[in-house]
């Protein structure tokens, strides 16, 4: 074997661990079901992707193939995936012990997601992008219904399924005209073929297909509408992959795109992708005003959150590519966080006709005075979410605007800010309703022994965390900066 | 490290009374009175211990104390704590009014003991950081963080209002509109460091070197501006203070007295210590308007405390009166005007401090704040009416309480800049010799409405309502001490000032 073949191995081997895990847990299943057993493959066989992962560190760009490459950004999204999937397999072990349908396959299905992810972040061809991007939402469609007894998860599953096929014919249709007009899909030629055909309406028609297929998946407005439904839906654990590893992956592929085609830098996309940014804010924080359930909240910051880092795209130079990694870090621990304890709370999972999870608000009353330490994580999360001081959220937001202060870019400035004041409201909300007492409503608790679970363990790490790094954010600045540069 | 404790001492403080909530509902209130009086010794100690005389000849700053840390390099931002006579008498006034939070709240909070001197603990230590931090980023990490539990102590312990305004509701109206005037700040901060980056090629946030930044005069005149509007919503400066009075009314005594007494004077204190130097040109051009929305703030606040039935919002809108003088005088700039605003400041933080608790405890008594529900108290309570007699001669700013001190300076001191102004905010004083002989004829005078005796002080209230009358009539009579303190801060101020002042007439 050839030097390079060894090198393009060492690099991808990450992929073919979590791949090899699949295989490995399918066979389990098909051996003997047991439902431990599986967890356990599964988060054994991710934790060795992650070695494997911050073992390949110091080789630099490799490239896999012409359609893989991978490098610094990959890596720091592979982190960031395979970190949020294992999350989610510890919070899914918890919440699916008292389903009492095949637990195993959840697992399968997890996996595969993760995989597509880590394809989506190595991504430099459209081929690779599709391959990703298909790979990580069918099996998410699976996980989202996995509880197909209650209305509240099919119904979000075959939601997400269908959308989704809208956005992958967007996709293709795009990609398609794409190559008709440049003869190629690779990201770097493709950029140099769009400077050389300036604008042409089939190139412009194609690459605006292309991002309504990618805003699709991170629920851009006017693409959102999906997003609460699905998230309200969807078994905890699955809802939580989604707000995490499936965004964290797609946005780093659309920051991929960005900064290697070249068309994407004239002026009046700037422009209209600045505006898509402020409505994209203000219209998620605005519709999260008066939610009364938990999860759909969470969807419409999430709305919210994508608006804030879609600054950093838009002007896409100076700190945006550093700005991206931090927000996207940020924002994975905090949802973590978030989900996290909704997931918690409603483990294990109860069968009723409706929605399962515990999220009407009012399931949360007075949680303080029950679960202390888990409510601790929940308030921490939201004053993340809300960008406050001396949690990692504040970081993030102080990035979001230094680049748009450097950029001058005033509008957008202030309609994070205008953003943010709204998103307070809410976040405010659900925290104090955490701290209320008024006995005799109906809620949910989480089990007494939530915090020695695997899962307890995992949301109060990502709690400490998130203060950690809002305390000491130098480390993962460093980390970030050094990806980025 | 004696800075690093002074901002810790209050946050350890507040987890172990937290923690300390086991051992029954004594154990947090004594722990939080330890904490709030070592924290108090501890600044009295370097009161005594160090030399406020004025800095050297030449030197931008002189601290008495400073202590630097590396935090985050990439943008060249430090743990950069000093202190010198201003921060430290606002950090004594810190302490100081901690202790009468915890003092006063003794027997109003029955629930939730552990976690209510948790959240006062930690606003204080938040306030600390305030008054501490020279490091830009790490004064707008404290100036946002301490609203967080004050949210909670409005939200969970507040009074639900009448005329269904809800406590959550005024809590959050609070946060919304600090936190986002604060993001204003954050702008302007950032500006400012890209300002200094793109001449310097370095990032900082320290403010010795951020002071001298070359600045265009409309980038110094927004970034002014971002750090007025953050200042002015928390002073209150009028169009800006619709949070003020809905807090008031609806916090917890203790909260009443911390916010009046400490948290509007952050605001004072960051247009002195930051609004004004860094911005000196930006803030002449803007004093006028600055004065009149001052000038505005006197009678508005006046105007609407005389229609109050209310006594909390009442007393919240003589706060916002009172700050309209402060405002004045900040914008004045002269040496006799800034140093009557550090005297008005500590006599407001005590006289409403003295009128809150005092509301406090006819609320414990009465179970109303609603002004028309009493009457003829003055013969129903013990020893209560005598102290509202004095706070509300302090409040009117009565010569021999040290709010005559601070008042008389601002206006003497102002004068010289802008004689118009102070002639028509002396005629505030009439409308607060009005609200104030309110307050006492319709809680205290008139027809009582029952005959039957209510409880009189008890020992702690007398000792502690004492206390408050004995330091305003000192600083009445003697406010050396205070003035000879900040003294050489505010000659720093005037300084760059003065010298804005110059230029602008040179360029003239």
């Amino acid at each position: 074997m050839s030097h390079a073949t060894m090198m393009a191995l060492l690099a991808i081997s990450p992929l073919i661990l979590v791949c090899l895990t699949v295989i490995v847990v399918m066979l389990s299943i098909a051996w003997q079901r047991n439902h431990t057993l599986s967890a356990i493959l599964t988060a054994v066989g991710l934790n060795v992707a992650l070695l494997a992962l911050l073992f390949g560190w110091s080789l630099g760009t490799v490239d896999v193939t012409s359609v893989l490459v991978v490098d610094d950004l990959s890596r720091f999204g592979g982190v960031l995936v395979l970190m949020s999937t294992l999350a989610c397999v510890t919070l899914a072990h918890h919440y699916l012990e008292g389903y009492e349908g095949p637990r195993d396959e959840f697992y399968l299905l997890l996996l595969s997601a993760a995989a597509g992810g880590m394809v989506l972040v190595s991504a430099r061809h459209m081929t690779t992008l599709f391959f990703g991007i298909e790979l990580l939402s069918m099996p998410l469609f699976g996980m989202l219904a996995y509880t197909f007894r209650d209305r509240g998860a099919l119904e979000s599953g075959i939601k997400y399924m269908v959308l989704s096929a809208a956005a992958t014919a967007f996709l293709l249709f795009g990609m398609a005209l794409l190559y008709a007009v440049t003869g190629t899909l690779d990201f770097a030629e493709l950029g140099e073929a769009l400077s050389a055909y300036g604008s042409d309406p089939w190139l412009l028609a194609g690459a605006g297909m292309l991002l309504v297929g990618l805003a699709f998946k991170l629920s851009i407005v006017p693409f959102h509408l999906w997003t609460p439904d699905v998230y309200q839906g969807g078994p905890g654990p699955a809802t939580t992959f989604l707000a995490t590893a499936s965004k964290v992956a797609v946005f780093l592929v659309l920051l991929r795109l960005f900064q290697s085609t070249l068309a994407f830098h004239e002026n009046w996309w700037h422009d209209l992708l600045g505006f898509i940014a402020v409505v994209t804010m203000l219209v998620g924080n605005l519709l999260a005003l008066t939610q009364n359930d938990l999860k759909r909240l969470l969807g419409y910051s999430s709305i919210a959150h994508f608006g804030y880092l879609l600054v950093a795209l838009v002007v896409n130079q100076g700190l945006a590519v550093e700005t991206v990694g931090i927000y996207l870090v940020t924002y994975v621990l905090t949802t973590l966080g978030a989900f996290g304890v909704v997931t918690l709370v409603s483990s294990p999972y109860v069968a009723t006709g409706g929605t399962a999870d515990a999220s009407p608000l009012h399931h949360y009353r007075g949680l303080f005075w029950r679960r202390p330490y888990l409510t601790a994580v929940m308030t921490v999360s939201m004053l993340s979410l809300a960008g406050i001081p001396f949690t990692a959220g504040f970081i993030g937001k102080f990035y979001i605007i230094a680049v748009g202060v450097e950029a001058h870019r005033w509008w957008l400035v202030g309609s994070v800010v205008l953003g943010s004041a709204i998103g307070l409201y809410y976040y405010l909300r659900v925290m104090v309703t955490l701290f209320l007492h008024e006995p005799g409503m109906q809620r949910r608790d989480a089990t007494h022994d939530w915090a020695e679970r695997a899962g307890g363990m995992v949301v109060l790490g990502v709690a400490t965390l998130v203060i950690l790094l809002g305390l000491y954010p130098t480390p993962m600045i460093n980390w970030v900066n050094w990806v980025a540069g | 490290m004696t800075l690093v404790w002074l901002i810790l001492i209050p946050f350890i403080g507040g987890l172990l009374c937290w923690q300390a909530e086991r051992f029954g509902d004594q154990a947090p209130r004594w722990i939080a009175l330890g904490t709030m009086l070592l924290e108090l010794a501890m600044v009295l100690g370097l009161w005594v211990g160090s030399d406020f005389s004025l800095p050297a000849e030449g030197a931008a700053n002189a601290w008495t104390l400073e202590w630097q840390a590396d935090w985050i390099p990439r943008f060249g931002i430090q743990v950069h704590l000093a202190i010198d006579g201003l921060s430290l008498l606002m950090i004594a006034l810190t302490g100081l009014l901690g202790a009468m939070a915890v003092i006063c709240s003794w027997k109003e909070i029955v629930q939730r003991v552990g976690f209510f001197h948790l959240n006062l603990l930690w606003i204080l230590g938040g306030v600390v950081g305030v008054f501490l931090a020279i490091d830009l980023f790490l004064f707008f990490l404290f100036w946002e963080m301490m609203l967080v539990p004050m949210y909670f102590l409005i939200a969970l312990w507040g009074h639900s209002g009448s005329r269904g305004s809800s406590r959550i509701g005024a809590a959050t109206k609070f946060f919304i509109y600090t936190q986002a005037s604060g993001l204003l700040m954050l702008i302007a901060i950032l500006g400012l460091v890209f300002a200094h980056h793109g001449a310097t090629g370095e990032y900082t946030f320290a403010y010795a070197d951020l002071l001298d930044t070359p600045l265009s005069e409309t980038t110094a005149w927004w970034l002014m501006l971002g750090f007025f509007v953050a200042f002015a919503v928390k002073l209150p400066v009028v169009p800006l203070h619709g949070w003020l009075p809905d807090a008031h009314a609806q916090a917890p005594t203790a909260g009443s007295v911390d916010l009046a007494g400490i948290l509007l004077k952050t605001a004072a204190y960051g247009m002195l210590r930051f609004a004004l130097p860094l911005f000196p040109e930006a803030s002449q051009a803007f004093a006028p308007v600055a004065m009149t929305l001052g000038l505005i703030g006197i009678f508005y606040g006046a105007i609407l405390a005389c229609g109050q039935q209310d006594l909390k919002r009442l007393i919240a809108y003589t706060s916002i009166s009172h700050m309209g003088f402060v405002l004045i005088g900040i914008y004045a700039g002269t040496e006799l005007a800034l140093q009557g605003v550090v005297a008005l400041m500590v006599a407001h933080a005590f006289s409403a401090a003295g009128l809150f608790i005092l509301s406090g405890q006819l609320y414990e008594r009465l179970h109303t704040r609603d002004m028309r529900q009493m009457g003829g108290l003055w013969g129903r309570i013990r020893g209560l009416p005598g102290f509202a007699l004095v706070f509300v001669a302090a409040s009117l700013g009565l010569p021999g309480t040290a709010n005559f001190v601070g008042e008389f300076m601002v206006m003497f001191g102002s004068f010289g800049v802008a004689p118009w102004i102070v002639v028509i905010a002396s005629a505030g004083l009439i409308l607060a010799a009005v609200y104030s002989l309110f307050i006492m004829q319709r809680v205290y005078y008139g027809p009582p409405r029952e005959e039957t005796p209510l409880a009189g002080l008890d020992r702690r209230e007398t000792v502690l309502l004492f206390g408050i009358v004995a330091l305003v009539v000192f600083f009445g009579i003697y406010p050396q001490p205070l003035l000879d303190t900040s003294a050489g801060a505010m000659q720093i101020v005037q300084q760059s000032v003065q010298q804005a002042g110059a230029m602008m007439g040179g360029a003239q």
